[in-house]
């Protein structure tokens, strides 16, 4: 690993103008992404601002009903916070799917949604790729693409966001707070992450300083009934190959409202608005999930190595749905 | 950068470059080499230790990030000349061959058994399934920490008691 300044800021604006200031500057949340980011050379900064001192680690209700999650909020910790398994069970469940508890006990809310693609390529510095160095073309293209997108990438890269966390967000409309040296804004979840275009070098819509404070969860009847299914390698401590997240309001057996997130597929957590739109009000029957499920992979453009996760999400997809709509206990908890 | 961090309840000040890893700053500037670097890639679970009493694996950590918390690591597992029920467990049911993942396995194991002090095979190979083994198969390893399980230590049996659930 390269020599690197180190310092622990002591606000959050203090973080955000640190980092502004230095061009080769990073922070510093758990590590478990950067370190082993830095190790590899993929990440080399100059400057890491430790924001693990500041005081965003509580998760608290606000009152309008609304959850604000700080950033430095452990995974672990959120997983297990009863507001949280009981109000948004899906967002628990995609977060005890993720990784393993020793990752899960340093990893924090704001590095969860700001770890970098797994993709291979991207990861060794000996082979092209143009995420980590714009112009060098993309490996991937003719490469090992089991883990890759079907779904909104380019020509450019076909890589895909690894957060489990960040896809159940995404279905529950969940709101990012970001500290900027010039002051405070907030951006929804499903638009912090771009697809990559011709610039996929850039994962999300911030800026270089811009510093994530919370995820705000909005109170939602429907979010009680929510699940996370991830379809793997391996029962546990893998990346998603195909996962969905859905959040479903009944009335009798029609669907009055539902949110579906799906991940593994693209280059942010993609948000089913074609799914949602054909099931919005009508029946909550097989045929209608897989009707819906299959409308919304039409536009699937598989690689080499992934066409067969075209199927595998549409059945996540429409089973999730099922299990959802099933009369019973909805959504007991998964571990 | 000078960093102050309790080792198995000794305090150890030390003055160390930011880049140092949690697992060097353990292995090379305390000296304690029971704690085995593998894979450098947060894979492995070789490097596991606990980190104010939770495990998290210290090739991912900074030595930086550790200032002023407690580690404790497998050196830290005995208990005045006992060895804990886990590492008598991984003995009697042969839970290592090369040793290579054993500290980090039962660094994760004993936290388990904290928390859990009857858990399932289940529970038990989901807690340990971000730590490899390339020997054992698994098999001897969940066993181990069953045997763990049933023959817990006498100061322990009492709280385990209290915090189990059934
Ligand atoms: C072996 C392994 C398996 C894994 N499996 C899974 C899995 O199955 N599913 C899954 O979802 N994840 C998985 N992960 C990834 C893991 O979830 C992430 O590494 C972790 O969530 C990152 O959080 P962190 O706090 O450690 O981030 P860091 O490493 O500290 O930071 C990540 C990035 O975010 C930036 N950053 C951090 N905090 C902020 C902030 N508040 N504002 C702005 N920028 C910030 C950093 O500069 C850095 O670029 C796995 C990781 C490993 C090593
Ligand atoms: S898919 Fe993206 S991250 Fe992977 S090699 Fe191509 S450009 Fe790089
Ligand atoms: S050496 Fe730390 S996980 Fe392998
Ligand atoms: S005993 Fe050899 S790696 Fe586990």
């Amino acid at each position: 690993m390269i020599p690197f300044d180190y310092q622990r800021a002591q606000t959050p604006a203090a973080a955000a103008a640190a980092v502004a200031a230095h061009p080769r500057a990073a922070f510093l949340g758990g590590g478990t992404n950067l370190v082993d980011r830095m190790k590899l050379g993929v990440a080399t900064p100059e400057l890491l601002v430790d924001i693990t001192h500041l005081d965003l680690d509580r998760i608290e209700e606000l009152p309008d009903g609304t959850v604000r999650i700080g950033a430095n909020v452990r995974n672990s910790d959120l997983a297990a916070h009863p507001l949280i398994r009981h109000r948004y069970p899906a967002l628990s469940q995609a977060l005890l799917s993720g990784a393993s508890g020793q990752l899960r006990n340093t990893a924090t809310t704001g590095g969860n949604l700001l770890q970098r693609t797994r993709c291979v390529y991207f990861q060794d510095t000996t082979t092209p790729c143009n995420k980590r160095e714009p112009g060098s073309g993309c490996s991937a293209l003719e490469g090992y693409t089991r883990y890759h997108a079907l779904l909104g990438a380019s020509e450019h890269c076909v890589a895909t966001h690894p957060s489990d966390m960040a896809v159940a967000m995404s279905a529950l409309d969940a709101v990012v707070t970001v500290q900027s040296p010039h002051g405070r804004r907030r951006i929804p979840l499903a638009e912090l992450h771009r697809l990559p275009g011709d610039h996929p070098e850039h994962d999300t819509v911030l800026d270089h300083g811009d510093l994530i404070t919370a995820v705000e969860l909005p109170p939602s009847a429907m979010a009680a009934r929510s699940r996370y299914r991830k379809v793997r390698d391996r029962a546990s401590y893998a990346f998603a190959l195909v996962s969905a997240a859905v959040a479903l309001d009944l009335d009798g057996d029609h669907i009055s409202d539902l949110r579906i997130a799906l991940g593994g597929l693209a280059h942010k957590p993609w948000r089913a608005l074609r799914a949602e739109e054909e099931l919005r009000g009508g029946p909550a029957t097989q045929e209608h999930f897989r009707a819906a499920a299959q409308a919304e992979l039409a536009a699937a453009r598989p690689l080499k190595g992934n066409a067969f996760k075209t199927d595998l999400a549409r059945t996540t997809l429409a089973s999730t749905l099922s299990d959802l709509a099933a009369p019973g206990p909805r959504h007991e908890e998964q571990r | 950068m000078m960093i102050t961090v309790t080792v198995n309840g000794e305090r150890h000040s030390h003055d160390v470059e930011p880049r140092l890893l949690l697992v060097h700053f353990l292995r090379d500037v305390v000296g304690l080499t029971g704690t085995h670097w593998g894979c450098d890639t947060s894979n492995c679970g070789a490097c596991v230790v606990w980190l104010d009493d939770t495990p998290v694996k210290s090739c991912t950590a900074l030595a930086v990030m550790a200032d002023g918390r407690t580690v404790r690591t497998v050196e830290g597992l005995e208990r005045d000349g006992e060895l804990d029920p886990v590492q008598r467990g991984f003995m009697e049911c042969h839970g290592l061959q090369c040793g290579f993942c054993t500290p980090g396995m039962m660094m994760t194991s004993r936290w388990l058994l904290d928390r859990n002090p009857d858990p399932s095979e289940e529970e038990i190979r989901e807690a340990l399934s971000g730590q490899l083994c390339r020997c054992t198969g698994y098999e001897n390893i969940v066993r181990s920490v069953r045997w763990a399980a049933e023959n817990p230590a006498d100061d322990s049996t009492e709280a385990s008691q209290e915090v189990s659930p059934s």
